[in-house]
């Protein structure tokens, strides 16, 4: 369908090559096996393709129809409209990778001012262009670390309240690394103290979330010294929004900072794709995977940018690699780049009050319902966790028949957390949504 | 022309966007952690949307000019496939909402992974991965976990020839296995000599490139995939080069076990300036239960008056989980559309004319650029940019050029055997009066070499740069915006 | 090309030059015009370090590729090139003299054996 060519065309190039037909352009395959007739169906127009995707995507149910309260990895935010309009801009998404900078500095500063957003955000030095999530940009700081220290340390120490998926993708990642990664065991429900005791003169890194996969915000401080005194790395996962009102992971003297970055304005679009924040020290710059834009000059002399510290690559360094990653979320990052500079400083801390205040008032109100309870001195950022008088399951199947997705049931991963129950609250949840499913749960679980 | 960054059209107190006041009553701050600093631009919206399209102006695409770059399959990416991603159905859905709520997107990654299955002769696929890189993991990891799964913990050997792409070594290091090199034949084959004296006990397994790198077809690739099998092998298969296979040849059929397909080249997703890609991998019926969690399967197939029912699953002896959630989900959803609209007709058409146009372009300049391996090409072909009588041309020079007749150059020096290697893909979408254009600048382009090398060194000079000092930039390493210290605060 | 007779040469494109019991190690004007414009050096030990013949003991790069530097025998580093993390043009520009890369003790000198001496050197088979 989207082929060109006439059958005079055709004739005439295959002339020009040789052959007599299109067939003979495949003579040195082997015969057997050689055009398989596809149990397929034929192809379709495009008023018919659309048809079947929009009913197709009709069987699915949206926030538009139901209210939702589920987070844990993957947010219900507003997206300005500009963001899209951006996207749309096809010298971008049909650009591919900027390797011939002189064409392609449109991508190449996008790139440079989402190094520099990052880096803002998160109060570090550098960031790179990006990975492919915020589960792959965790796995790539304990790639990170372990070739920092050229294999010789070989223990990871991993808070239990980092999320679930990421640790799972870390334990994938690291299947052939012979590492011992210890900490996830540890009570969840205790801080990030806990793991102190765990780090010793073996450890290579330490990994916890902020705020942590429960929605909390613990001071790092203490662990963060602790992993320094055994000049261990020390990395600390954010939710980009957070850091509109919260300090940075810099504060704490993190070494590498990850983070999810679906939250800036990036769809949840069931999962993906997302985008992987990355930033490090200036000093691990070198060690840190994934592609670089660089500042330089034009022969004109003019500032422009250039893809950068190639060498530690994969196409150069091939098996001697640190990481085999060999492209970046380019669009993605484009939108979170647009995002945050619609947003900008003040747009950012509007945001992260809102979520704030939004959540206060949710865990407040569903504190009153009989046999909920949501501990009252705990700090948290926009997500909380509530305890119910009966399975967090039970719960989420009673609100979703009254078209509520409640949030997330941490008794799937945490079996000791079966009655707890995730919930997150963002500026799209109006104060009424908040009131209507306190009124259902009132409702049904009154004493 | 130098274009400000973002941060320097900041001018303090102005807003890009506002929010709705809070409908709730204040809550007490958590004073022991608030930030002091935020050092974030402020722009009005205007100024963000002209910054950004201005700057999008400076890219060459797949939308402004023909983009032959070799092993990127710059395909025109239809615009059907946009619309379809972004209805509030697909985008707007949670990752973890229950699966009752989400039949259409399980529905519609089924039929994928089915398609996908059935276009590779594989049993099942995974949508998991990221990318194609991330495929490659997935893929080596799987066959890892297979010879683990029998008690066969010695076999830490993986075979990788030359021509490959650097992250089929690297995807292998990174899963803990041993990497050795086999350089190709003279034919540009896998050599079966070389091939054989590294079967042994140790052996994982063989990644190849069918059609290889060079865009040649593996005249070897039957025999290579039973010695590697015969040895207690699996081969994998980098599906970079599949935009020639399409209802030509199931990789599953060549004797692969496993193999990664970039929805970002065979099937038009767009690259997005460096992704994001979606690196599905398909598995043979006994690699299955080693795909990544979670996999969608169907549980009850549904009649007249019922639908099918869908699920998650994680997969028996599964290696876990590669990333979060589903895999690139909006990705998925346009190479589905991409696919059903082509169809098995329109999926044959793709493959012959590509691998038509290809050959067309190699015919036409063979006689004036080096092809190092006389034979019919697949999709994509390599020629080596360099003439005894144009010293000082280097195929960097010949791509430079390029740029001023508005064409994107093709691949350059990759694959790494090949000296000062172009390696042009003209993909199946461009029209012939585009080839013949192309072919007319190359032919000029080697006569300037000859008697006119300075247009070459000095090229291009039509692209809104010249040249950029890559020196500098690595030395330098400016990267980020510098800002003043008082920014933000 | 230049290849000083009186120094020592591993087919990693090394040379070394030895003073009593120590050797200077550094990359040979072949590697260094292979590389092209180096952009940054790092040496991976610190001075008192013992490594064994054969571990990578520097890392050379350029725009466009990296070199990983071998140690030409087992030994203690006494001495390391600190002017080349400021200028690892240096390599470039004087590759046989200010822009050495380490000293080092060897513990075994019959390790010397396997080194080529500049003829050999000089004469070996290249790909490129």
């Amino acid at each position: 369908m989207y082929t060109p060519h006439t059958q005079a065309d055709r004739e005439a190039m295959l002339k020009v090559i040789g052959v007599d037909k299109m067939e003979d352009l495949f003579q040195c395959l082997p015969e057997e096996g050689k055009f398989p007739s596809l149990a397929l169906p034929n192809g379709i127009t495009e008023m018919e393709a659309l048809d079947e995707l929009q009913y197709i995507s009709s069987v699915n149910e949206t926030p538009q129809e139901l209210i939702s309260f589920l987070g844990a990895g993957a947010y219900n935010h507003y997206i300005p409209a500009a963001v899209d309009s951006i996207l749309r801009r096809s010298e971008f998404y049909t650009a591919y990778t900027p390797y011939q900078p002189e064409i392609a500095q449109g991508t190449l500063q996008a790139i440079f001012e989402y190094q520099s957003l990052i880096a803002a955000l998160t109060g570090m030095d550098v960031a790179n262009a990006s990975h492919y999530d915020g589960a792959t940009a965790v796995a790539e700081a304990v790639n990170m670390a372990f070739h920092n220290f050229r294999g010789r340390r070989r223990k990871i120490v991993l808070s239990p309240t980092m999320n679930p998926q990421y640790r799972e993708t870390i334990h994938t990642y690291m299947t052939g690394m012979n590492l011992e990664i210890v900490g996830e065991d540890l009570n969840p429900e205790a801080g990030p103290d806990e793991l102190i005791e765990l780090i010793d003169e073996n450890t290579a890194l330490v990994l916890v979330q902020y705020p942590d996969f429960f929605g909390r915000i613990f001071d790092l401080t203490k662990v963060s010294e602790a992993a320094h005194a055994q000049k261990s790395l020390f990395s600390v996962h954010i939710n980009p929004i957070a850091m509109g009102l919260l300090k940075p992971p810099s504060e704490f003297d993190a070494d590498i900072v990850t983070g999810e970055g679906q939250p800036l304005g990036i769809p949840m679009s069931f999962g993906g794709p997302y985008l992987g924040l990355f930033a490090t020290k200036k000093q691990y710059v070198r060690k840190m995977a994934g592609r670089l834009a660089g500042e330089t000059v034009d022969t004109r002399g003019n500032r422009g940018y250039v893809l950068t510290l190639n060498t530690r690559e994969q196409h150069i360094r091939r098996e001697q690699a640190t990481s085999n990653i060999c492209s970046n979320q380019g669009l993605i990052a484009l939108a979170s780049t647009v995002y945050l500079s619609l947003l900008g400083k003040s747009g950012l801390q509007e945001l992260a009050k809102l979520n704030y205040h939004k959540a206060h008032y949710a865990a407040e109100k569903i504190s009153t319902v009989p046999g909920f309870m949501v501990n009252p001195v705990q700090p948290f950022f926009n997500e909380f966790v509530v305890h119910c008088p009966v399975t967090a399951k039970e719960v989420n199947q009673f609100l979703l028949t009254n078209d509520i997705l409640g949030g997330y049931d941490l008794g799937q991963v945490y079996p000791s957390l079966s009655h707890e129950l995730l919930v997150a609250v963002t500026e799209m949840n109006s104060s009424s949504e908040i009131d209507m499913m306190v009124e259902v749960l009132e409702e049904e679980y009154h004493d | 022309m130098t274009e400000k960054t973002i941060f320097e059209l900041s001018r303090p107190d102005r807003k890009g966007i506002r929010f709705p006041a809070p409908d709730v009553p204040l809550a007490d701050l958590p004073k022991d952690f608030l930030r002091e600093n935020l050092p974030l631009p402020e722009v009005p919206e205007n100024e963000v949307v002209r910054h950004f399209t201005n700057i999008s102006q400076l890219n060459h695409a797949v939308d402004t000019g023909f983009y032959p770059l070799g092993s990127c399959t710059m395909k025109y990416n239809p615009k059907i496939n946009e619309e379809t991603a972004r209805l509030p159905g697909f985008s707007q859905i949670h990752p973890l909402q229950p699966v009752e709520t989400v039949q259409g997107a399980l529905g519609l990654m089924h039929e994928t992974q089915q398609w996908l299955a059935e276009i590779s002769g594989f049993y099942t696929a995974s949508l998991q991965p990221a990318a194609g890189a991330h495929g490659e993991l997935t893929g080596v990891l799987i066959i890892r976990a297979y010879h683990d799964s029998r008690g066969d913990t010695n076999r830490i050997k993986m075979l990788v020839p030359d021509s490959a792409h650097g992250t089929n070594p690297a995807s292998s290091a990174m899963s803990g296995l041993e990497i050795v090199e086999l350089p190709s034949d003279k034919n540009g084959n896998v050599d079966l000599e070389l091939l054989r004296a590294e079967c042994d006990d140790t052996l994982a397994g063989l990644m190849i490139t069918n059609p290889n790198t060079l865009g040649l077809f593996d005249e070897n690739i039957i025999e290579a995939c039973q010695l590697v099998h015969e040895n207690g092998g699996l081969v994998y298969g980098d599906g970079a080069n599949m935009n020639a296979l399409l209802g030509i040849y199931k990789p599953a059929e060549m004797g692969i076990d496993v193999l990664h397909f970039n929805l970002h080249k065979t099937f038009s997703t767009p690259h997005g300036g460096g992704g994001p890609g979606s690196g599905p991998v398909g598995v043979t019926k006994e690699l299955a239960d080693f795909l990544p969690s979670p996999l969608v399967v169907m549980t009850s197939e549904g009649d007249e008056t019922n639908p099918a029912i869908y699920d998650l699953i994680t997969p028996e002896k599964s290696i876990g989980r590669v990333k979060s959630f589903h895999g690139h989900f909006g990705v998925i959803v346009r190479a589905f559309t991409y696919m059903i609209s082509l169809g098995k007709n329109g999926l044959l058409d793709v493959s012959t004319h590509a691998v038509l146009n290809a050959n067309y372009i190699q015919a036409l300049v063979r006689d004036v650029y080096h092809i190092p391996y006389e034979r019919l090409c697949m999709h994509e072909f390599v020629t080596e940019a360099k003439w005894d009588d144009a010293p000082g041309i280097r195929a960097l020079d010949i791509s430079k050029r390029l740029i001023d007749f508005g064409f994107h150059p093709p691949t350059n020096y990759f694959p790494l055997i090949v000296p000062e290697a172009l390696m042009i893909e003209p993909t199946e979408t461009e029209t012939k009066e585009t080839l013949d254009a192309f072919v007319a600048a190359m032919l000029q382009i080697a006569e300037e070499a000859k008697n006119n090398p300075e247009i070459l060194h000095n090229a291009p000079t039509t692209a809104p740069f010249g040249r950029l000092d890559e020196v500098k930039a690595a030395k330098d390493l400016v990267l980020k915006t510098q800002l003043p210290e008082d920014y933000g605060s | 090309m230049k290849t000083p007779a009186d120094l020592k040469y591993s087919k990693n494109d090394e040379w070394i030059r030895i003073e009593g019991d120590e050797v200077v190690l550094g990359i040979t004007d072949y590697a260094q015009d292979q590389l092209s414009d180096i952009v940054f050096v790092e040496i991976l030990a610190l001075e008192g370090d013992s490594l064994a013949k054969g571990e990578v003991c520097v890392v050379v790069e350029s725009v466009k590729a990296a070199a990983d530097v071998y140690m030409p025998v087992t030994g203690e580093i006494t001495a390391i090139n600190e002017t080349l993390t400021d200028t690892p043009e240096l390599i470039n520009e004087d590759p046989f003299g200010n822009a050495w890369l380490l000293k080092i003790k060897m513990a075994d000198e019959s390790e010397l054996d396997g080194l080529m001496d500049a003829e050999t050197y000089k004469n070996l088979e290249r790909d490129h």
